[in-house]
């Protein structure tokens, strides 16, 4: 009876014909390996971001002026609303991570070479889509972040020389955040992105299907254009195991594991936010973005003025024509990691500079701490044993805001040195002309302070010493006659 | 020998007509898409109106107090979106400046200090002065300034969008220090790249 049944399926569908074209095909059994499970990995976090997505669209309302209440109503109210919004974020999360492994485990293995070029184009499209689509939906949680989010990319489009205001027009839908902004980024998030996604996910499919994957490298063995593709039928005829069964193992327990981290990390960290009701007077907070884009906040703090706006515009530019040029510039050759020391370079500088970037962002030590003026009390051991003029002076230091870009006692802000020890470092004319002039990254005080709070600030400051090391002076004078003075 | 077929068959003249119909029926789906798409481009125009912050008493003199008005060109659906923020400071009698909340580095939202005097923002740590001139930090620029008036006891703004570099408020009425008749408020200690 079952047989029959699928005897007359298979006469109407052809399944047979078609498994052996897609699931089916023939692939190196040297690509039996560990190493080629990022590719599904990242597929199968797509469709929990679909899925997780679809159930999420039946709730969310794409509105500036309700979208922040459902996203609370689906926390709290929504039957297992939470939990979903969690999956959806952790699945972001995941599909970003393990699309980088992927990009770089095919970087080093040469994947990008003769006859796989497009294969490579069209997964760097699917890179930048996938980008496109954490920035959109990160909009879409709109709270504060998003909404000062939204400010940011607005002003480094307005960067942009001669269509900087067009660019910030169709970034916001208007001429400035409102309505529209948010229904732009639904639509962008919702249908266009993720349709442009499944599209390149058919070409980049349909490609590995006809110019097959890329074979585990064997140091020494070049790509040649003229012999590349014979060698590879030869190889698939040989020693060829079809993907299904042979093959899919590993992506499978992979796929596994991935969908229980998932979970698990939406189990316990939960969903992400939303934060502060998107309300532009609300003006006491910051903003932060996710993980992926923590490099470029990180960047945008840390570059020089002068190189801002170059680096801003040009860099990511000239850093994506490079990777779509990849294999235009170098199609052919070597492609094990074995014996390409600088692509291995390559990919360890790339980690390391996004990861450092991304944990300094993560921290923020740039970013004024702005509450830390009237929450962080003087500790006391900078207060023992001064005269009135010195506590004065640490009074100063409380209410004119030093505290939120100096740290005493190891609580402030890190915008500024630390002071604990600046009598170490500067002597009293020194402070006084830095305080009164500013210079490096402090602002001038000259204006805000009377010529009695400064002299009461130096006096203090002139305390914040270890106590058995001796204060800055001024090599000029003499030791004795400063210590007259 | 099959004579040569004439160039224009049945089928032929079938095909080439279905694809001009065709053609037609997409033009006329597809340029009203169009236009919808592109009105975004060339529906834009200088979005900009006078813009009330209330009755003068609201903003005491030599002080700096936010003031909120509501977006200009609002959508039904706005909500609380349409409450922007603005510094406003009372210099002195009629004299006002008034600051969009943007830093002018990446459009964070800059906080006023009125014991220090400063403008922080949250973001990359820039400041700025009480007059919205550059103090520190990454800020290319001070802070974005909006043209004012001064109506039946009420203070009137020019505004309307985003203030980014590309697009800055309306040329201020505030003068530039240094040009004649202005005072110069502050000492200018480092080179600032405030446009005058």
């Amino acid at each position: 009876m079952l047989k029959s049944i699928a005897q007359w399926l298979e006469e109407r569908l052809h399944l047979v014909k078609l498994f052996e074209a897609t699931a089916g095909h023939k692939v190196p059994r040297s690509t039996n390996s560990w190493f080629y499970v990022f590719g599904s990995g990242t597929l199968l976090c797509f469709v929990i971001q679909i899925v997780t997505g679809i159930c999420l669209a039946f709730v969310y309302v794409p509105s500036t002026d309700h979208a922040w209440t459902s996203l609370q109503y689906l926390n709290h109210e929504q039957y297992l609303g939470w939990f979903l919004r969690a999956v959806h974020n952790w699945g972001s999360n995941f599909m970003v991570a393990i699309m980088s492994l992927h990009l770089a485990q095919t970087f080093l293995f040469g994947a990008y070479k003769f006859p796989r070029e497009l294969t490579w184009v069209s997964g760097c499209f699917l890179f930048l889509c996938t980008l496109g689509m954490s920035f959109t939906g990160q909009v879409l949680r709109f709270d504060q972040d998003a909404y000062w989010g939204l400010g940011i990319g607005a002003s480094i489009m307005g960067r942009v020389p001669f269509a900087g205001g067009l660019m910030v027009h169709l970034l916001l839908a208007g001429p400035i955040i409102a309505g529209e902004t948010l229904s732009r980024f639904f639509t962008l998030h919702v249908f266009v992105i993720p349709g442009l996604i499944i599209a390149l996910v058919s070409l980049h499919l349909r490609l590995v299907l006809t110019k097959g994957v890329n074979e585990y490298p064997t140091p020494g063995v070049a790509v040649n254009r003229a012999t590349y593709v014979h060698e590879y039928e030869e190889r698939l005829h040989k020693d060829g195991v079809p993907f299904v069964p042979h093959v899919i193992g590993k992506d499978l327990i992979f796929s596994a594991f991935l969908m229980v981290a998932i979970c698990a990390c939406a189990l316990v960290f939960g969903p992400a936010g939303p934060g502060g009701p998107p309300n532009p007077t609300l003006i006491h907070t910051l903003p932060k973005p996710d993980f992926y884009f923590l490099a470029v906040f990180a960047a945008l703090a840390l570059l020089p003025a002068y190189l801002e706006t170059f680096l801003l515009l040009v860099a990511p530019v000239l850093g994506i024509a490079v990777l779509f040029a990849l294999p235009f510039i170098s199609g052919t050759g070597e492609k094990s990691y074995r014996r390409r020391p600088i692509a291995i370079l390559a990919v360890i500088l790339a980690f390391l500079t996004l990861g450092l970037l991304a944990w300094l962002g993560s921290y923020s030590p740039w970013s004024p701490r702005m509450e830390a003026w009237s929450s962080l009390a003087t500790p006391e051991q900078f207060l023992e044993g001064r005269t009135p003029l010195e506590l004065q002076g640490a009074l100063l230091i409380q209410s004119k805001q030093c505290r939120n870009c100096h740290s005493l006692g190891g609580e402030g802000g890190m915008r500024g040195p630390a002071l604990d020890a600046v009598a170490n470092r500067l002597t009293a004319d020194q402070l006084v002309r830095q305080i009164i002039q500013g210079g490096g990254n402090m602002p001038a005080y000259a204006k805000n302070l009377k010529p009695a709070e400064v002299a009461a600030l130096v006096a203090f400051m002139r305390t914040l010493r270890p106590s058995f090391e001796p204060p800055a002076r001024d090599s000029t004078i003499p030791a004795t006659r400063e210590a007259r003075r | 020998m099959i004579e040569q077929r004439p160039s224009v068959s049945r089928r032929n003249l079938l095909l080439k007509a279905g694809i001009a119909l065709n053609a037609i029926a997409a033009a006329l789906i597809g340029i009203p898409v169009l236009g919808f798409v592109i009105s975004n481009i060339t529906g834009r125009k200088k979005e900009e109106t006078w813009i009330s912050l209330g009755p003068l008493s609201q903003f005491p003199e030599s002080e700096t107090r936010m003031a909120v008005y509501r977006n200009p060109f609002t959508r039904p659906w706005d909500g609380e979106t349409a409450q922007i923020p603005c510094w406003v400071r009372h210099v002195e009698g009629e004299k006002f400046q008034v600051f969009a909340i943007n830093c002018t580095h990446l459009g964070c939202p800059v906080r006023w200090f009125p014991d220090s005097r400063l403008f922080l923002c949250p973001c990359h740590g820039g400041a700025f002065y009480e007059d919205g001139s550059r103090a520190s930090g990454p800020p290319p620029r001070g802070l974005f300034e909006y043209k004012y008036k001064v109506e039946n006891g009420s203070l009137f703004i020019l505004g309307g969008h985003l203030p980014t570099l590309a697009e800055p408020l309306s040329t201020s009425n505030r003068q530039c220090p240094g040009a004649p008749g202005a005072k110069s408020e502050l000492i200018q200690i480092r080179g600032t790249t405030r446009p005058c």
